[in-house]
């Protein structure tokens, strides 16, 4: 049993720490917690999709195949390395932020930005050659623009499923996207504060935090690249 | 709402494909926006409890100490974050396949029902233990309350909801059995169905061994709990008839599916709120509500509800499908007798509402701790102030400590 | 104060982890992008699939590892992650092998 003249006294407050919180160590493990809690959510909602994946590739090998072979691997991988290079430039910038180098983190994180744009730039140009060959799943879809493994045209079955192929690939890399649509401007938030000296070597958990985010973002990537892209041809 | 305004859906509550594509003429697309609202505040929801029981409890209050209802509500959080998430996505693909005429589920475009049925119940049967872990949680905490004495087997009850959790994602196959999933796969299905009787068992053996020896007090709370108890118990077990393979595809479609359902749901979750609601009634608004009354009321709900399901049981079994109007004469004493049941339950259900309206303004003032029970909750004044605490309470013992005045002491 | 009866990590753990480790997990994700797309030219029959997924997971569990700081984390973090990914095989594993099953095994196809 204790009384209220025997509970801890009243040390000044970090401005940031909130009322709710005893320390600014419980309110940053919260927050980091909170962020692994939501990644563990959003690796099963991209998992239902992956399922749905998983299960036509390998019902419908040929038409995904065909699908797949008409995706720009150069593109794919080109992109694979520039969202990897924001993601080092990410971790770069929360570590920035630890050691309280203001004008380095600011750097850093305007660096993701760009890193950033240029992958949903290079996205862009990717959408738009599909919509221009027609393999925009819908009423105007056209199989036309694939073949098979050896150059030959697909067979009536084939060319149908090869639309299952596009539904999932826009699914997959469109959710994808949005995800990286919404960091795009956190880290821009982030970069601000970080700007106008809002955090130290005491509180940076913001900045972490949305490097948590925009690194789960990359990984998800890091599966979509070889699973969308680089179906081999045989079998 | 606005789907439900702008003229219903017509899909049926499950929104198996290819109703909700092919043969839709209604506002699917945005029943499915609304669905995926409503999934994103249960998922933050679950994520708001989650990190507060790990990372915002009282000095002292550790985890074994921790009330019954906070364990029980992690395991629900634990559903709601990992399980949310895949029927959004299905909702999402769904609506997709509506808007741009897709084939990812229908057959025609080369996609496959079944997986939308896999998905949906990947989700859909996890979401059943929501509804019924937190109603477990709340049964916990009657059972010591109004029994007066430390609960049996704390750790096992604490275990067995995240054991319940757990186990719910394993088992969403045995609501295929007759899908054209393969029988192979429904085996694997049906034996870990078997499992979940486990740790809801423990429970059930925890809660009545709780009630040996206690100094019981019938109160309305006590009511339902029992009646929880008892009625749980039926729908646990006609849920292992369910879980063998074989006769479930005898049972599939039929009232017995009903009656197991609304055992579990009605006279388990609902009864297990209703329990609660009066338990922490005077907690919550500061008065009393009419004991007599309340007591009444509990009677009256577990009268009505077993006339109504109870009759559906032997229906099922006999044959009587679900959702036809038409049926052979020799059904027709059951029939009668469930509906009959069903309007007593009305009587039931509208009877709480008008007391509890009434006590609002009209109720004994209630004390800090009417029912005399333990628990950081009944120190503090009620109704509770907006600070709840006026210090930092300070944890010393296990919420149920009877006979010991150190129990969950408080500044 | 909360965690300190339960959380042996209670404190804060700022572990600052050496800029030369991040350019080395940068090179190493570099190249396992590289080997990727080299083995995928590469007819390695069966084995294209889960050569790609090994890699794949080997880069995921170095983001995870290092750019994350998984590896200085509490281990409720751990915990959370494992229990994500455990549920994930189990939906891959039961859809698929209903599905799996019907094709390699000739169990006719599904849904008919």
């Amino acid at each position: 049993m204790s009384s209220p003249s025997e509970t801890p006294p009243v040390v000044a407050h970090h401005p940031a720490l909130r009322h709710h919180f005893d320390t600014m160590a419980t309110q940053k493990d919260s927050s980091l917690l909170g962020m692994w809690v939501f990644i563990a959510q959003e690796i099963m909602f991209f998992g239902g999709m992956l399922a749905a994946y998983a299960i036509y590739r390998n019902v419908y090998y040929d038409a995904f195949a065909a699908g797949s072979h008409h995706l720009d691997v150069k593109l794919g991988t080109i992109n694979t390395a520039v969202l990897i290079c924001s993601s080092l430039t990410m971790a770069l910038g929360v570590h920035a932020a630890a050691l309280g180098k203001r004008k380095a983190t600011v750097l850093f994180l305007l660096l993701t930005i760009a890193l950033g744009s240029v992958f949903l730039g290079i996205k862009v140009v990717e959408y738009a050659d599909k919509f221009h060959h027609d393999l925009v799943p819908g009423p105007r879809y056209s199989a036309e623009s694939l073949h098979g493994a050896h150059g030959e045209a697909l067979s009536a079955d084939t060319a149908r499923h090869s639309e299952l192929f596009f539904a999932l690939y826009f699914g997959l890399t469109g959710l994808h996207a949005l995800h990286m649509i919404i960091g795009v401007p956190i880290i821009a938030i982030m970069a601000w504060k970080a700007g106008h000296g809002r955090f130290g070597p005491a509180y940076y958990t913001p900045v972490e935090v949305t490097g948590l985010y925009w690194h789960f973002v990359d990984i998800v990537w890091i599966f979509l690249f070889p699973l969308l892209y680089l179906i081999p041809h045989h079998a | 709402m606005y789907a439900m305004i702008a003229g219903g859906v017509d899909t049926g509550w499950t929104f198996y494909v290819p109703y909700s594509t092919h043969y839709s003429n209604t506002h699917v697309i945005a029943t499915g926006l609304g669905i995926f609202i409503t999934g994103f505040s249960s998922i933050l929801t679950g994520l708001n409890f989650i990190v507060t029981i790990h990372k915002m409890r009282a000095p002292g209050l550790t985890w074994w100490r921790l009330p019954l209802f906070v364990w029980a509500h992690y395991a629900t959080s634990l559903i709601m974050i990992l399980g949310t998430p895949v029927i959004a996505v299905t909702v999402l693909m769904v609506a997709l396949e509506n808007g741009l005429h897709l084939g990812i589920f229908d057959p025609a475009l080369g996609g496959d029902p079944i997986l939308f049925q896999h998905l949906f119940w990947f989700y859909s049967h996890p979401a059943v233990y929501i509804m019924i872990l937190p109603a477990m949680g709340v049964i916990s905490e009657l059972v010591q309350g109004m029994s007066r004495k430390q609960i049996f087997g704390y750790s096992f009850i604490a275990i067995s909801s995240l054991a319940i959790a757990m186990l719910g994602f394993l088992v969403w196959g045995h609501h295929m059995f007759v899908s054209g999933q393969s029988t192979y796969l429904g085996l694997v299905f049906s034996g870990i169905s078997f499992l979940v009787a486990i740790p809801s068992a423990v429970k059930v053996f925890n809660w009545t061994a709780t009630l040996y020896k206690g100094s019981i007090s019938l109160d309305t709370p006590m009511l339902y709990a029992l009646g929880f108890i008892g009625l749980f118990t039926i729908g646990g077990l006609t849920g292992l008839f369910l879980a063998s393979l074989s006769l479930d595809v005898h049972l599939t479609d039929t009232y017995f599916i009903v009656a197991h359902f609304h055992y579990i749901m009605v006279g388990g979750a609902i009864m297990g709120y209703l329990g609660g609601l009066h338990y922490w009634w005077p907690k919550i608004s500061g008065r009393l509500y009419p004991e007599a009354w309340g007591r009444v009321g509990a009677i009256i709900i577990f009268a009505g509800f077993n006339l109504t399901f109870g009759p559906q049981f032997i229906l099922g079994y006999l044959g009587m499908p679900r959702r036809y109007h038409y049926y052979p004469p020799e059904f027709q004493i059951l029939h009668v007798m469930s509906s009959a049941g069903a309007s007593i339950l009305a009587l039931g259900y509208l009877l709480p509402l008008v007391y509890f309206t009434w006590s609002m303004r009209y109720g004994p003032r209630a004390g800090a701790n009417p029912w005399d029970a333990r628990g950081l909750e009944w120190e503090i004044p009620s109704p509770p102030p907006t600070e709840n605490f006026v210090g930092q309470p300070v944890v010393t013992a296990r919420t149920y400590e009877y006979g010991s005045e150190e129990g969950a002491t408080v500044v | 104060m909360p965690e300190h009866a339960a959380d042996p990590h209670a404190e804060p753990h700022d572990h600052v982890v050496p800029v030369g480790t991040y350019i080395l997990v940068f090179l190493a994700l570099m190249v396992g992008t590289a080997v990727t797309v080299a083995a995928s030219y590469l007819d390695l029959g069966i084995w294209n699939t889960p050569v790609a997924m090994l890699i794949a997971v080997t880069k995921a569990g170095l983001v995870v590892s290092f750019f994350m700081h998984l590896k200085y984390s509490p281990r409720l973090y751990w915990i959370w992650l494992g229990a994500a990914v455990f549920f994930l095989a189990h939906l891959l594993l039961g859809t698929g092998a209903d599905f799996l099953g019907h094709l390699f095994l000739n169990l006719g196809s599904p849904g008919t």
